[in-house]
């Protein structure tokens, strides 16, 4: 539905200049033709390898990258385009990002109070007591004792970490958050924690995730809808269940095959050979058809555009337009 | 029963901390046979690196040692042997392949320099033969159009690429056992399954025994034969990999696939373990897993359990479960 989306996202590209030498200066097309809404209080899972360009689009989400194309509206403003300074200091303090690495996203010499004011601190206008409430109030939210604030980072563990990261995040009662592997640098037992606390607080304050990850079985535990990205792509979008059921796009496939399953008794089939191509010299054609078990003639020439198969889900490849 | 090819018995391990030796590992005993396929899987701190480590005595001198313990291979305790003989068996008899191939190769050497290096130094080849000799490991490990990639740098090659490489490198000389610590964590899941099915192939042709250290249960599930659990430095279960999955024993090892997130869809909500893993000098009375187990008796506070044969192959830290086990 379009009037209730957070997030849309049509034919978003990001390209990049890399080389330093004028003359070996190239661009590196990291995005192509992106489009994705999210909804309120929706989870949509960005799947996709290195180099898939999935912490790319994170990071034009919340305005940190501004893309060579296409358009991005956060709460109806868009931030891309002639209005996007002014746009994005309007919905700024309602966007917000989890980084991967809880160790990297905090000032070492910061107490954990101070880190989490930060936002409240800059957005101005509280008094001392409430901001230590509030700080108080959001170390509660997260699960951490409320003592936690004169601490400093190295006291605690990766978990809590991300725990302090999220209560930071929830600060100024943002209505949308990026989350790029947020849990991936956690332990299996760590992982579970803190993947619980951001579905409680969707339920408690309908906040809508756009939760990036190279890990299917977590994107399954968070998720409404999934994307899969490949070499900057979208190949596939569907509902959850649809997407890991019966996924269509066979990189989809061969990336669900490729997850290794805790069933010594599982029988593997044939395991995807080749690699994700170099961005620098893309494939003609379709991008995964080097690497795909159905190629045919057609894809090494003609690029499939992502198109609906059924209703609600969209997959990007020829095999489907012939049905 | 053939004499194990690698015993550890009673390893002891300790890291200096600011507040004196802390045990990173405490009374680690189990034998790895010819040929075998033993997976340890843990999390941070749980000792499974620390221990492979200890096979090779890779440990900084003074940073940490061995109180208590014996490794013994090939008829000699590698905690005791000097640093000759070590040399001599480390890449040889006995390899290793680390998480990150990018710090474990040397940016500044071809990789025909350093899979000769072994070769050269264990089996005294010429250049022209260590490096004939390395063409063909590079197809054996399935690097495409290796005569010409022998001659490149590592930043030219992918990350899975780099990998192959490495294990190139161990099994140059064929050894008999090659440890394996976290191999395929750095890559993306569909490299990861080249990987482990280049691993598997390379164990069946070669023979040798392989040690995979992970934090992955899908991994261990599917690349080992007999798992090693292990929490806080010590070995909580050990057993055959499919009553393992099947009829996990332990309280962690419950915990621990409870707490896996499912791609076969399952539960909407994850089961999480309460608490955190102790940092090594924290002493906990009794079990080390004690304070976040939902199964804890009084008698898990007081005495620390043991790890002791509740079946054929089956190893068990729990004192209630071991009770159990025996009345049954």
């Amino acid at each position: 539905m379009a009037d209730d989306a957070l997030v849309e996202v049509r034919d978003l590209d990001m390209a990049f200049n890399v080389g330093k030498a004028r003359a070996r200066r190239t661009t590196l097309q990291v995005l192509r033709k992106l489009s994705f809404d999210v909804g309120r209080g929706e989870t949509l899972g960005l799947v996709g390898e290195s180099g898939s360009g999935k912490s790319t689009a994170g990071r034009i989400l919340v305005g940190l990258f501004e893309p060579t194309g296409g358009s991005v509206k956060l709460f109806g403003r868009t931030i891309t385009g002639p209005e996007r300074k002014a746009n994005l200091a309007a919905v700024r303090s309602r966007v917000q990002f989890v980084f991967q690495d809880p160790h990297a996203a905090l000032n070492p010499r910061m107490r954990v109070g101070d880190s989490i004011a930060e936002p409240i601190d800059i957005a101005g206008a509280h008094t001392r007591r409430d901001r230590s409430h509030r700080v108080k109030e959001l170390l509660e939210m997260v699960g951490l004792p409320r003592d936690a604030a004169e601490r400093f980072p190295h006291e605690f563990s990766g978990g809590q970490r991300q725990r302090i990261v999220i209560a930071r995040a929830l600060a100024l009662e943002p209505g949308f958050i990026v989350c790029d592997e947020p849990v991936s640098a956690l332990d299996v037992s760590m992982q579970a924690q803190v993947v619980n606390l951001l579905m409680d607080l969707q339920t408690k304050f309908g906040i809508g995730y756009l939760f990036i990850a190279h890990d299917l079985a977590v994107v399954r535990a968070v998720a409404q809808r999934v994307a899969v990205i490949y070499a900057g792509s979208i190949v596939e979008i569907a509902s959850k269940d649809a997407l890991y059921e019966q996924p269509q796009h066979p990189y989809t496939q061969a990336l669900l095959d490729a997850v290794p399953r805790p069933d010594p008794a599982r029988v593997r089939g044939p395991v995807i050979g080749g690699e994700v191509p170099s961005l620098l010299a893309p494939p003609p054609g379709c991008r995964f058809h080097t690497r795909c078990p159905h190629a045919m003639p057609r894809c090494q020439v003609e690029e499939p555009r992502l198109r609906e198969t059924a209703p609600g889900r969209q997959t990007a490849c020829h095999l489907y337009e012939t049905l | 029963m053939a004499s194990p090819l690698v015993s550890i018995d009673d390893l002891t391990v300790q890291f200096r901390t600011d507040r004196g030796w802390a045990n990173a590992v405490e009374g680690v005993s189990f034998d790895i046979a010819e040929g075998e396929c033993v997976g340890v899987v843990g999390e941070s701190g749980s000792g499974k690196s620390v221990t492979a480590l200890s096979i090779l005595r890779l440990h900084a001198r003074g940073a940490a040692r061995y109180s208590t313990g014996a490794i013994s291979y090939a008829g000699r305790d590698l905690l005791q042997a000097s640093e000759r003989d070590l040399r001599r068996i480390r890449g040889r008899d006995i390899a290793m392949v680390f998480q990150d191939p990018m710090s474990s190769l040397n940016p500044v050497l071809t990789i025909c320099d350093q899979i000769s290096e072994s070769l050269r130094l264990h089996q005294g080849m010429s250049r022209a033969a260590a490096r004939k000799k390395a063409i063909e490991l590079l197809d054996l490990v399935r690097i495409p159009d290796a005569a010409r990639r022998v001659d490149e740098y590592p930043h030219r090659l992918s990350g899975g690429m780099r990998q192959r490489v490495m294990i190139a490198i161990a099994i140059a000389c064929r050894p008999r056992l090659l440890i394996a610590d976290e191999p395929t964590t750095a890559l993306d899941v569909t490299i990861q399954a080249q990987i482990l099915e280049l691993l598997r192939d390379l164990r069946a042709e070669l023979g040798m025994a392989v040690m995979l250290i992970s934090h992955d249960l899908g991994v261990i599930a599917e690349f080992a034969r007999r798992v090693i659990v292990m929490y806080a430095g010590r070995i909580v279960e050990d057993a055959p990999v499919d009553v393992l999955f099947q009829s996990p024993r332990h309280p962690y090892t419950e915990g621990l696939m409870a707490s896996m997130p499912a791609l076969d869809g399952g539960a909407a909500r994850l089961y999480a373990i309460p608490g955190r893993i102790p940092d090594p000098d924290e002493t906990i009375d009794g079990c080390r897993f004690g304070p976040r187990c939902a199964h804890s008796e009084p008698i898990c506070r007081t005495a620390p359990p043991r790890l002791i044969a509740i079946a054929d192959g089956h190893r068990l830290r729990c004192t209630p479960r071991t009770r159990a086990a025996d009345l049954t």
